[in-house]
């Protein structure tokens, strides 16, 4: 697999006020492959979302390099390929939805992107079919549900067809039933369309969907890997100041009790079977 | 009141000949009739200019009432103005005398003349935003200031703007419900006092709205750069708009009174 962004050695300094400087990232290095599903976790400041903003060249790096698709992104005459070819979704839908109507707001992308009109036309039908809101189509964003919008800050980034979707924590401002359609939509965006996703999240349990889980911490990763080797055996997440998902954490605790339960149990299904 | 009940602009979708105008022309047509209310120099020529939008109200199918409602917040500009003629225009037969006060032939001539012109002016304008949607409005907008960007005029940002100012509206309604709510469990008092004092009471309601205006605004230019959104060189739209024989015959039509207009000097 060939690896979709290149971090290398990246540090990002905030310039407070005067010459106060604030180190929001150090000396990173990260890969992330083509078509994978990769979890960005991490306790609130430690960087995450900066990370995340240089995938996409809204942020440059003060020191090292991002490749991403081979285009650095310090080089200015990149920064709109990049963000063709990497889409970001944001924390609030109702800041990110730009036009009065849905079918609007999906061609937004694409007309910035100067496609023909029949042709916007064709993909944005496509891509409303694809996540399902083609009955919404004309209906004024603000009358959806959060779920639906952030569905629809969705669909308007994958109507650009990118290779990558980086999506800042897309579910902190929803109701439960909202988060699961939206990680629903995503997932099946990385398996139907192999979409790469970089999923920022601080809800470990949604960590446990990916391929790949990094932690970071303080601008630095501090564990990465499968969602196994993080979360599967001995828990030590909590001094960092992240919260264990429930499975492993009652897998952890039984395990400490004397039952006898094998390292990388995550799901329900799976302790149960241990269990029994 | 209920946040989804507003209505933007008032428009009233349709399907009748004057909805289905393409947005430019409409535009040009209302020029072209507000041009042609202020060269009719007669009664005669606002009875007829009268009767020609009384057509086109009628094949738009529109309700009388909202004229009379679009009427009513020029009301009060349109007695002042009545008032101030009959008062202060001299001239021709007195027809009325009290003190110093008097009503004369020419106040009461130009009186009406300027009312008639007011409540035409409004009635045509209203006609034409009844049956336009916002939307295709900015479209229309940015056309025609499309040959003013080599003098500096922003015309593809100011219909950006007309855009994200529709989509935000119902958002911070909702918004300012939800913190106008809050500071009122904190005991704050939107309902009772004099005008000022309700003004002033609305500080605690405005300042948390503006502040939360400019986060989303932030926010909301980053998404737009994030979705290559880089002004208007260079883009193209969904929405293409498209001129019909409609369109040709109600530029003609519209052309046809304002020439008549002047040749005929009514």
């Amino acid at each position: 697999m060939e690896a979709i962004i290149q971090v290398r050695n990246l540090t990002h300094d905030y310039q407070l006020s005067g010459n106060e400087m604030i180190r929001a990232i150090e000396d990173l290095s990260l890969e992330i492959e083509e078509g994978s599903y990769v979890a960005l976790v991490g306790p609130n400041g430690s960087g995450k979302s900066t990370l995340a903003r240089h995938f996409n060249a809204i942020l440059t790096p003060t020191s090292g390099e991002v490749m991403v698709d081979g285009l650095s992104t310090a080089d200015e005459q990149n920064c709109w390929e990049i963000r063709r070819r990497v889409g970001m979704v944001f924390q609030n839908p109702d800041n990110q939805i730009v036009a009065t109507t849905v079918e609007e707001d999906v061609a937004f992308g694409l007309e910035n992107l100067g496609v023909a009109p029949e042709l916007i036309r064709r993909r944005v039908a496509e891509t409303l079919d694809m996540i399902g809101l083609s009955s919404y189509a004309q209906q004024p964003p603000h009358l959806l549900s959060g779920g639906q919008k952030q569905k629809l800050s969705i669909a308007g980034i994958i109507a650009m067809r990118p290779r990558c979707l980086v999506l800042d924590e897309p579910t902190a401002m929803l109701d439960p039933r909202g988060r699961t359609e939206v990680l629903g939509t995503v997932k099946q965006l990385n398996s139907q369309e192999k979409i790469t996703v970089v999923h920022i999240t601080h809800f470990m349990e949604e960590a446990l969907e990916a391929d790949q889980v990094v932690v970071l911490a303080e601008g630095k990763i501090v564990r990465i890997g499968e969602p196994q080797e993080i979360f599967g055996g001995e828990l030590n997440l909590e001094e960092l100041g992240l919260e264990v998902p429930t499975v492993p954490k009652l897998a952890h605790i039984l395990r400490q009790g004397g039952l006898k339960i094998p390292d990388g149990v995550l799901s329900m299904e799976q302790l149960v079977n241990s269990l029994c | 009141m209920s946040m989804r009940s507003i209505t933007l602009g008032h428009y009233l979708p349709g399907e009748s000949v004057l909805h289905r105008l393409d947005p430019r022309v409409k535009l040009v047509t209302l020029f072209t009739l507000i041009v042609a209310l202020f060269m009719i120099k007669s009664f005669t020529g606002f009875f007829l200019y009268g009767l020609f939008i009384f057509a086109i109200f009628i094949s738009s199918g529109l309700p009388w009432r909202y004229f009379l409602r679009g009427l009513r917040p020029v009301l009060y500009i349109i007695i002042f103005t009545l008032v101030l003629h009959f008062i202060f225009t001299k001239g021709g037969q007195v027809y009325w005398r009290w003190g110093v006060l008097t009503i004369e032939e020419a106040g009461l001539v130009m009186g009406s003349f300027m009312t008639l012109r007011l409540a035409l002016l409004v009635i045509t304008t209203l006609m034409i935003t009844l049956t336009t949607s916002p939307i295709s409005f900015a479209d229309g907008i940015e056309y025609w200031l499309r040959p003013l960007r080599r003098f500096g005029v922003p015309g593809h940002e100011i219909a950006m703007m007309m855009t994200i100012a529709l989509r935000f509206i119902p958002t911070l309604m909702e918004e300012s419900d939800k913190i106008r709510k809050a500071q009122m469990a904190r005991g704050a008092d939107f309902e009772t006092g004099n005008i000022f004092r309700r003004a002033r009471n609305l500080v605690p309601l405005l300042v948390p709205l503006f502040v939360s205006a400019f986060r989303r605004a932030d926010e909301l230019a980053v998404a737009m750069e994030a979705r290559c959104y880089r002004g208007g060189e260079g883009r193209t739209k969904m929405r293409e708009l498209h001129t019909g024989a409609v369109d040709y015959i109600g530029v003609l039509t519209v052309g046809a009174l304002l020439a008549g207009i002047i040749v005929s000097g009514v």
